[in-house]
């Protein structure tokens, strides 16, 4: 099958901006009604919901930041009443706040529907098997590819991350022709199968769907000559609704947006102020459709550029070129998204001031490392070794339970980390991304 | 009885060590005493120097994190199975020990050990009942060769 909607994704732009308006007109009223922070929101700009007339307005609608989550946890946001809420999920947010996310039974329909989109535009169908090596749980990766999947009626393997060695001989055993899972894992897998002496002609393995973390066309490359596949980008974030925001196509030139459910928009991260198309800013996201926490211009602080020329595929959705970086300090490390703030919030447990720290990423055998140097000060250092390794255990354990992801932790002498006008770098990324 | 422990935080990397022992001579300050502790990443590095205090500043002030220990300084004989003696008191007094370190010193046929306990009244009860020299401080800081 080439496309699994062909009337959204191949609708003439004309047809689509009547789709987009009205849906938008409709989630606009639905909002000033039902969650006050946005009406307060509104009516501080002098916004009624009758200015908004179509899509031409949707600049003089507010912005929606992460912040606005934190502000109204965890439920604050959120449209309907919470008996309408079938399904809560969450991300990783600073100081141990997530951020919270609901769907309606409808909501989750959709999810299904921009999954299958995905899915299909991955040429996968239901003569696959699709094995889905994302986190199922409060992450939005596992359970989004499973809709998708079902919905397009194939085999599901629902075995989620980890134990790559099970997954390598699930992949063998059940004729997996689609896997869904970070691009790190996936080259992660390669080397596990031919660690475990498995060649990729054992395997039926044809296509993959990879995301939730920034790749670039050598890690591409690398994971379709090693796993004998061609691979596909894949793009969301929970706020959003969660993978299936934008897909790649085989033609892999940028991910089609969903964009009868999501209006995107590029601004200028700094100005705010909405940049033509083409141009490279921030990607702002309006939930068109949703119910549950339908978030207008949403600012993801990834970096993109878009697109609106017809693709060779057919499809006439507007295209997102691959992010290429963040405008905050946000780091996305196996997955999960992390925050400076969050090590600084553990580590103001263990004095009065924190110590002086920096985290540093790395890639080493194509899987994600942190290691996190703090400084040693006067009320941490004792002359019993004990005591220090006690101390280096705890800070572990503590940021590893914040941050969600394992870190290595190593003290390090005062003053050894460089500082810059008397700042210190708090993040090094030494992954490459060229 | 008990005597002035400098210890001083470093990372295994080269140059560390000579750049205290440089900091210290730069004052004058002779080492008396010196032990690495350490681990894969860090080491603490122990002195016993003839002048603790004027050490800790200098230390503190060229921007190493340093910590003033007590610990006892005991005397021992020179020669093979004169720690035995020490250590067997202490164990018969179920004391345990943190750490402990030795060094000859130049005078005679002495030695001397330095210990870090726990509970250091009765350690020093337990030596001194069986009659084991405990130094104080002026002997260990000032203790010059020929002495």
């Amino acid at each position: 099958m080439k496309y699994w909607n062909p009337t959204f994704e191949c609708m003439s732009r004309d047809e689509m901006r009547n789709v987009q308006s009205e849906r938008l007109v409709d989630t606009v009223k639905r909002i000033y009604h039902n969650v006050p922070f946005y009406r307060d929101k509104m009516q501080k700009k002098g916004l009624e919901p009758g200015d908004i007339k179509g899509i031409e307005d949707l600049s003089k609608l507010p912005f929606t930041n992460k912040q606005d989550l934190r502000d109204t946890y965890p439920y604050g946001m959120f449209a309907v009443p919470m008996r309408e809420v079938v399904r809560i999920h969450a991300s990783s947010g600073t100081t141990g706040r997530k951020t919270v996310v609901g769907y309606t039974r409808r909501d989750l329909d959709t999810w299904a529907e921009i999954m299958a989109r995905t899915l299909t535009c991955a040429q996968a169908d239901n003569h696959s098997f699709i094995q889905i090596a994302f986190g199922y749980g409060l992450f939005t990766g596992g359970f989004g590819v499973h809709y998708g999947a079902e919905r397009i009626g194939a085999s599901v393997i629902p075995i989620s991350g980890g134990n790559t060695k099970r997954q390598v001989q699930i992949m063998k055993d059940f004729g997996t022709t689609v896997i869904a899972c970070t691009p790190s894992y996936a080259l992660y897998l390669a080397e596990t199968m031919e660690e475990m002496g498995i060649d990729k002609s054992e395997l039926q393995l044809k296509t993959g769907v990879f995301g939730a973390e920034p790749w670039t066309a050598k890690v591409r490359n690398e994971i379709e000559a090693r796993l004998g596949i061609e691979a596909f980008d894949i793009y969301g974030l929970s706020e959003v609704i969660g993978p299936g925001v934008a897909a790649e196509c085989s033609h892999k030139s940028g991910l089609h947006i969903q964009e009868d459910h999501f209006i995107p928009e590029i601004i200028n991260p700094q100005t705010e102020e909405v940049l033509p198309m083409g141009e490279k800013g921030e990607l702002v996201f309006s939930c068109i459709t949703k119910e549950g926490l339908p978030l207008l211009r949403y600012r993801t602080h990834d970096i993109s550029t878009l697109n609106d020329d017809p693709c060779a595929c057919g499809r006439t959705t507007v295209r997102m070129n691959k992010v290429t970086g963040r405008t905050d300090d946000m780091l996305i490390i196996r997955g999960v998204n992390v925050f400076p703030s969050q090590v600084e919030s553990v580590l103001l447990e263990f004095g009065e001031a924190a110590p002086h720290y920096k985290m540093i990423v790395d890639r080493v055998d194509n899987l994600d490392r942190l290691e996190i140097r703090i400084e040693m000060t006067q009320a941490m250092f004792s002359d019993e070794v004990k005591r220090i390794e006690d101390l280096e255990r705890k800070m572990k354990k503590e940021i590893e339970s914040v941050l969600g992801i394992n870190a290595k932790v190593k003290l390090v002498e005062p003053k050894s980390i460089e500082r810059t006008d008397g700042k210190a770098q708090r993040v090094i990324d030494k992954r490459t991304l060229e | 009885m008990l005597i002035e422990q400098i210890s001083v935080f470093l990372e295994n990397k080269s140059g560390r060590l000579a750049d205290v022992a440089k900091i210290l001579e730069d004052q004058k300050i002779n080492i008396r005493a010196l032990t690495i502790a350490d681990t894969t990443d860090f080491g603490i590095l122990r002195l016993i120097v003839d002048q603790p205090k004027k050490a800790e500043k200098i230390l503190l002030e060229s921007g190493f994190t340093v910590r003033t220990t007590d610990v006892i300084a005991v005397e021992i004989s020179d020669e093979p199975g004169g720690i035995v003696i020490p250590l067997k008191i202490l164990q018969e007094a179920n004391v345990d020990i943190e750490y402990m370190y030795a060094f000859a010193s130049k005078s005679n046929d002495k030695a001397f050990v330095i210990l870090k306990v726990g509970d250091y009244e009765r350690v020093i009860e337990a030596l001194i009942r069986q009659n084991i020299k405990i130094l104080n401080s002026q002997e260990v800081y000032q203790t010059e060769p020929g002495h």
